[in-house]
């Protein structure tokens, strides 16, 4: 007898057009003392089958079938039953260490409340018990700490006191929905890690919702696996990730970049086998191309950005560094890898390039040009041309407002003014085509398409101007990963064919090892190496460029 | 294109908009209330069951006449007359034109102004924002009676008094829409802060596009939303403010008289038991706001729940 026992779980969402069903009879059991992983991509009902354990759905869905069974009790039958349950014998972690924890309240004061709506204790066993925890997952000098607020603590340490709470009133399930997605990597590992290790020591179930097949793979001792709301797949995580008997889930495996080595192209495995003909990228005929020379096409030397907290006076106490002395330089159709954690600058650096930020201090030179000392407009245009750039955010990068024809003709209507209407309409579909979209898309407005199709929107907008350059700034890091393998591909042929060269920025490491030639690791806005990717891989030379490969989670760690 | 009339049609039929709006009563009275105003007003010369500026068919001699349904009442004048015979139903609605003019003009002109301002101000940034908004701040601590008080008092200052009367409103919609304008460059600035630090701004930015176009072609249509909203609501509140000011006898003249001047002459008569000239148009100018209002809120809730 497995201690949760989900049965026939239905969850409906009755919109205004159609019912949808976000699960379908679903079926998972967790025991005691063992981490299963619930994985899908967007939209796979991973959530929702968290959120229906604790009875947190929100109108209009509601659980239109099924029963959930906690230690032999139906915990659904009795409404008032859930209350119960919720907090004391289910624990809850959210994505977000930022915004679950209340910012007007001590990290104390939340946690006595919590353990003294639900046990019977006075405030000084209560107070006892909340250090005991706070030690417990591992915050240093809980005694004085205890009367700190949220915002006095970083994100991991956030996330910490999010567990803390969570395990409060000692209960025997948690619900871990993407608790480390927010995280950078190596604050990553150790909430893994603190959450494995409570796992043993509680004897508890847990319940670890993620996309991050890495993470699955080094966390969890079963899987299942969710596709538009209905469950593909369940079983030991090994046997799964290693002998996946699913079609789906074997894609979703086979699309994850491998971290070992390097691959030419991802796989796509799909129903219909779309025929992959060499010639789809029509704009070719139009691109005057650049042959490759063995010259630098960008060279930054010793780049320095600092930001002010100061208004009207420059003062050096509440500067920022975010950018330090940084020095690189990328030759002409080559894949440079900019690599750092939240806060180390990359993003900066991108925008410096492609100038939306003026240096502080240093170069930056294109094609042997220096391009930040450019005072007029008209001269920067040539520039502009040459360097594009795509975002990582689908949703904000293009203006809801105007066609996807009028997205992608504005820079060719910029600059070539005299093209004709026949020319650009030609010239619109090849684009589209070149980045795998129909030619009924230019009619059409952003909002009807998904994430990865707005991302190759993104891509069509940048290639109008015919640039050599593409700064790429987490180009698919708010993809799911089936849909990141194809971008990546997509973005492979379109350098191969048209001798693009790449500034790809993320904090991806095995995204980066399948993209780059040559990587940057960046900290604090300083450069700690460069090198070519397999060296960088193999035998990394600075101590911060080892540790990020030592945590990075890796989907082979399943193998050994 | 007869095509693409239709795929508007179901365009806007397909809208979480439509859908709202049919899903809404109060929208639909509201609304329907307006559009028999709006047409009544507009048409009010085939309307009208009278001319009251016509001064043939007016009779001293029925002045005085209350509503049709009283004891001494006429059946030609359904609200009964005015101390000079003119019929209140046909007054009404000729003063309904005026106030409904005035009313969207300010607002038009508050509008073009308070955006333009808020957009630059949100968008540029630095010395000239904070020019802008502490100007906004300045604008907001003078009431918009008192303000447009001193207008009009400036303006009999330099206009003659025989053009006055013909200035009088364009004086009016001048005095109303600067004391607006305020509303417009808040929520523009406001919704232009989030919009240019969105990505599409960047990128239009790489791509080379001038500030200018930036503004006006791209981050302008994203801030319509709130800029409506706020708009409707302003248009309940400049046609209350052209009223008062009419009132207060400041606003447009007796000869072509608004609600705002139906309602002050009508007050002459209340005490002499003449209920009628006063009420009649102050509950049409009640009609006329509380359904703009109901409206507008319909739009904020609709268009804009962030705005609550």
């Amino acid at each position: 007898m497995s201690f949760l026992k989900i049965k026939n779980l239905s969850v409906d969402y009755k919109m205004r057009r159609e019912t949808i069903n976000a699960a379908k009879n679903v079926n998972i059991d967790v025991n005691k003392g063992e981490i299963l992983g619930l994985v899908g991509e967007s939209g796979s009902g991973k959530s929702t089958v968290g959120n229906a354990i604790i009875n947190l759905i929100d109108e209009p869905g509601r659980v239109s079938n099924g029963s959930i069974v906690l230690d032999g009790i139906d915990i659904h039958a009795d409404a008032q039953n859930i209350v119960k349950y919720r907090g004391k014998k289910i624990g809850l972690i959210f994505q977000d260490p930022q915004t679950s924890l209340n910012p007007i309240l001590t990290i104390g004061e939340q946690l006595i409340e919590t353990i003294q709506t639900h046990l019977n204790l006075n405030a000084d066993d209560a107070k006892n018990k909340a250090i005991n925890l706070l030690k417990e997952v591992g915050i240093k000098e809980a005694e004085t700490r205890f009367d700190n607020y949220p915002h006095q603590f970083s994100g991991g340490m956030r996330q910490r006191v999010v567990i803390s709470l969570a395990l409060c009133c000692e209960p025997e399930l948690l619900i871990a929905d993407e608790p480390t997605t927010a995280l950078d990597v190596s604050i990553q590992s150790q909430i893994l890690d603190l959450i494995k290790k409570l796992t043993k020591e509680r004897n508890l179930a847990v319940i670890l919702i993620t996309h991050d097949m890495g993470v699955i793979a080094e966390t969890t001792d079963r899987v299942a696996v969710m596709k538009n709301g209905d469950l593909v797949e369940i079983g030991p995580t090994k046997e799964l990730l290693t002998k996946p008997k699913e079609i789906y889930t074997r894609s979703l495996v086979s699309s994850v970049p491998p971290t070992n080595k390097k691959i030419s192209r991802f796989k796509i495995i799909e129903k219909e086998n779309k025929k992959q003909s060499d010639t789809n990228i029509k704009i070719l005929n139009r691109w005057v191309k650049k042959e490759i020379s063995d010259k630098d096409l960008v060279k930054v030397e010793s780049l320095s950005k600092t930001f002010d907290d100061s208004f009207f006076i420059e003062s050096s106490k509440n500067s920022v560094m975010a950018v330090n002395d940084v020095s690189f330089s990328i030759k002409e159709g080559q894949s440079f890898g900019l690599v750092g954690e939240s806060g180390s600058g990359k993003s900066t650096i991108a925008k410096m390039i492609v100038n939306l930020f003026k240096p502080s201090s240093g170069d930056i030179y294109f094609n042997e040009v220096c391009i930040t000392k450019i005072k007029s407009n008209k001269e920067m245009l040539k520039f502009r041309k040459q360097i594009q750039m795509i975002f990582q955010d689908p949703y904000s990068s293009l203006n809801g407002r105007l066609k996807v024809k009028d997205i992608v003709s504005e820079p060719i209507k910029l600059h070539n003014p005299s093209v004709s209407s026949k020319d650009l309409d030609d010239y619109i579909s090849d684009l589209l085509e070149s980045v795998e979209l129909t030619q009924q898309s230019a009619e059409r407005y952003p909002h009807e398409f998904s994430g990865g199709q707005r991302q190759r929107i993104s891509i069509a907008r940048a290639l109008a101007t015919q640039p050599r350059l593409l700064v790429c700034d987490e180009p698919t890091s708010a993809l799911d990963v089936s849909i990141q393998a194809q971008i990546l591909n997509l973005l492979k042929d379109l350098q191969e064919q048209l001798n693009l060269t790449i500034l790809f920025i993320s904090h991806d490491l095995p995204v980066v090892r399948q993209m780059c030639d040559r990587i940057a690791v960046l900290k604090n806005g300083k450069l700690c190496e460069i090198s070519n990717t397999e060296d960088l891989f193999i035998k990394p030379k600075h101590d911060y460029t080892k540790e990020l490969l030592k945590l990075m989670p890796k989907i082979e760690s399943i193998y050994k | 294109m007869d095509s693409q009339r239709l795929t508007l049609l179901s365009r806007i039929k397909d809208s979480d908009i439509y859908f709202s709006f049919i899903k809404s009563p109060t929208a639909i009275v509201s609304s329907v209330i307006l559009i028999i105003i709006f047409f009544c007003s507009f048409f009010v010369e085939f309307v009208a069951p009278f001319n009251p500026f016509d001064p043939s068919s007016l009779s001293l001699m029925e002045a005085f006449t209350p509503p049709s349904w009283s004891e001494k009442g006429m059946d030609k004048y359904i609200l009964g007359t005015d101390g000079q015979g003119r019929d209140m139903l046909s007054t009404i609605l000729y003063g309904s034109r005026i106030s409904l003019i005035v009313g969207f003009s300010a607002i038009l002109f508050s509008l073009l102004l308070g955006v333009t301002l808020g957009l630059t101000a949100g968008y540029f940034g630095g010395k000239y924002e904070m020019i802008v908004m502490r100007l906004t701040d300045v604008q907001l601590t003078v009431p918009s009676i008192l303000m447009a008080l001193l207008v009009d008092g400036i303006a009999r200052g330099i206009i003659s008094r025989e053009l006055h009367d013909e200035m009088a409103i364009y004086v009016l919609i001048f005095a109303i829409g600067i004391s607006e304008w305020p509303q417009f460059a808040r929520v523009s600035r406001a919704a232009t802060l989030v919009e240019k630090n969105k990505d599409y701004v960047s990128a239009s930015t790489i791509i080379g596009v001038s500030n200018i176009l930036i503004m006006f072609k791209h981050i302008l249509p994203n801030i319509m939303r709130p800029v409506l909203v706020i708009g409707t609501i302003g248009l309940a509140l400049a046609i209350i403010a052209e009223s008062t000011l009419s009132f207060l006898g400041v606003g447009v003249p007796p000869t072509t008289p608004s609600l705002g001047t139906l309602i002050r002459i009508g007050n002459d008569f209340l005490f002499s038991g003449e209920w009628w000239i006063t009420f009649f148009p102050a509950i049409f100018l009640v009609l006329l706001a509380f359904s703009i209002n109901l409206l507008g809120d319909w739009m904020r809730d609709t268009l804009n729940p962030k705005l609550n």
